[in-house]
């Protein structure tokens, strides 16, 4: 891109000449994100409901560092990233069963696991152009077999949590009850962590590790302010997720920053507006 | 009270120890359709321990626990269970009837479509505990006695046989604590229920409970409330000077050793 060099800064934000061309290109990009999206929003509706939103910061810096780990030792990326994801979720999940005990243990795992991925990275002899893709996002580099991974993995998510949606509901905004219903709430937790490390996985290489929270955790926050139903709040979510992860692809393909800027300011805008929605609704009932 | 039912819970010989500490021991206890057991005592004297036996979260140290006539494991929809009113945070996705809901079907596998028939049965659920009012409301924004009500339609929901308590009236307010002891009244008698009630208060059960379990220091007696809540039956239970004092309609028991705590109706102390 840039081969034309653009005369104010915001043309490097907005420019949409060629844009039919791009989008071409980009085509599994969208698929990528579309998926993402519409995983992503549904598995945020329990990341939110059981508290959850550091413990996907911390398993998602694990996954970049299980990225870099990946890419050091030869086995690729996307195999690192989704082996360091599960293995941090699945620790999470084990060691902090109570919220209190997850924020720590995630805080004291977190820059252990991100000090290790800085590591390989440095030791990688190869092109460096890697480093950043994996914490801010490198969309735009998703070539085919990539794009037939992820979209594998989340097919599998989507699925997993079709068949376990009700029971995980009830343990996760009820769990004693649950459990005193019988629901394996200990069983689904472990499924939870695994299928919840795989969504991560996929969402470090598409929007990056740092910003994984925009797509697990601003659209079901969004969608949990302005309804309370446990229909209509997976469905907005998914809404929510994919417009900023589709909208921000396809706006970013007009410019030549990084697609991830467009994505997390969808997503925050939207989320301004559910709370705006949310907050005249309260006053008008007094 | 009415003529005797079913057996539907049965404790024989059960013992529950941790480690070198008994929480009670050679308990023998049959719950009847229709009948309230109170269980009384103070804190860690084995009360919500003796729940989670009997919803198969808890192992007997000795001795066997049957619900039905079958050994427990694991949950059942045969027990219903009504937890502590703990405030739901606003923030949760979940309204009134979505708590009935789950209670209903909440342990199915798969997504669960909504249905009107499923609506339906909420609906009566709910009426059934006279709170459809607030059912379409966020559960957080219920005060605590609504909330109370909401647990009540959920554990009735499975159609249980028996029903468990888990002290669902702490923190709610005198009006409140009549309202949800009603409920249980109320629905005992409409579904032949056994309940099996746990308090540190046995004051707003009075008017409802057939026998009282009082546990204490590793003991326990068992009987109705004229029977178990006297002065001489307690001192010895406890093994020291307890005075079980009627003011105003109410039961106080003072002393019991090693327990100020243990008191019931506390609401009189500063």
């Amino acid at each position: 891109m840039g081969a034309v060099l653009p005369e104010v800064w915001w043309q490097k934000l907005f420019d949409f000449t060629d844009y039919g061309r791009l989008l071409g290109l980009l085509h599994n990009s969208v698929v990528a994100g579309l998926l993402l999206g519409v995983v992503g929003g549904l598995i945020g509706v329990f990341v939110v409901a059981r508290d959850m939103p550091f413990a996907v910061h911390g398993i998602s810096e694990l996954s970049f560092s299980g990225a870099a780990a990946g890419l050091l030792l030869g086995i690729g990326v996307v195999p690192g990233s989704i082996v360091g994801s599960l293995l941090a979720a699945l620790l999470i999940g084990a060691l902090g069963s109570r919220a209190r005990d997850r924020n720590s243990i995630t805080a004291v795992l977190m820059p252990f696991g991100l000090g290790l991925g800085i590591l390989c990275l440095s030791l990688y002899p190869g092109r460096a152009g890697n480093k950043f893709g994996l914490l801010t996002g490198q969309i735009v580099a998703i070539d085919d077999p990539q794009v037939g991974a992820l979209a594998a993995i989340c097919v599998l998510v989507a699925i997993g949590l079709a068949i376990v949606w009700r029971p995980l509901f009830f343990a996760s905004v009820d769990p004693d009850v649950a459990a005193a219903r019988g629901v394996p709430t200990r069983v689904l937790s472990i499924v939870f962590m695994f299928l919840l490390g795989l969504t991560i996985a996929v969402s470090v290489q598409i929007v990056g590790a740092l910003l994984v929270l925009s797509v697990l955790v601003t659209p079901a926050a969004a969608a949990m302010r302005v309804s309370a139903s446990p229909v209509v709040v997976p469905i907005l979510s998914v809404t929510f997720a994919t417009v900023s992860m589709v909208g921000g692809i396809l706006l970013a393909l007009g410019g030549s920053v990084p697609i991830s800027p467009y994505i997390t300011t969808l997503s925050f805008l939207i989320y301004l507006g559910c709370w705006a929605v949310a907050s005249i609704r309260r006053r008008r009932l007094g | 009270m009415s003529a005797p039912g079913e057996v539907v819970l049965s404790l024989a010989d059960a013992g529950l120890r941790f480690g070198q500490r008994t929480l009670w021991d050679h308990l023998d206890l049959d719950v009847r359709a229709g009948e309230v057991v109170a269980v009384l005592g103070g804190n860690g004297t084995g009360k919500s321990s003796l729940l989670k036996v009997i919803l198969g979260q808890v192992r007997l140290t000795s001795g066997s626990v049957r619900v039905l006539g079958r050994p427990v494991d694991g949950g059942s929809r045969r027990v219903g269970y009504v937890p502590q009113q703990t405030l739901a945070t606003d923030a949760l996705p979940l309204r009134g009837r979505d708590l009935v809901g789950l209670g209903l079907d909440g342990d199915r596998w798969g997504i669960g479509l909504p249905s009107r028939r499923r609506r339906r049965v909420v609906d009566d659920l709910l009426a059934s505990v006279h709170a459809g009012g607030e059912a379409d409301r966020r559960l957080g924004l219920l005060s605590g006695g609504e909330q109370q009500r909401m647990r009540m339609a959920q554990a009735l929901a499975g159609d249980p046989r028996l029903l468990l308590c888990d002290e669902p009236l702490l923190s709610l307010d005198l009006a409140h604590q009549r309202v949800v002891c009603e409920l249980v009244d109320e629905s005992r008698r409409a579904r032949d229920l056994a309940v099996l009630f746990v308090t540190h208060d046995v004051n707003p059960l009075l008017g409802i409970v057939d026998r009282v379990l009082y546990l204490a220091g590793g003991r326990f007696r068992v009987g109705t409330p004229d029977e178990v809540l006297r002065s001489d039956v307690l001192t010895d239970l406890y093994g020291s000077p307890v005075e079980v004092v009627r003011a105003q309609g109410r039961l106080v028991v003072v002393g019991g050793g090693d327990a100020a705590g243990h008191d019931h109706g506390d609401e009189g102390r500063p």
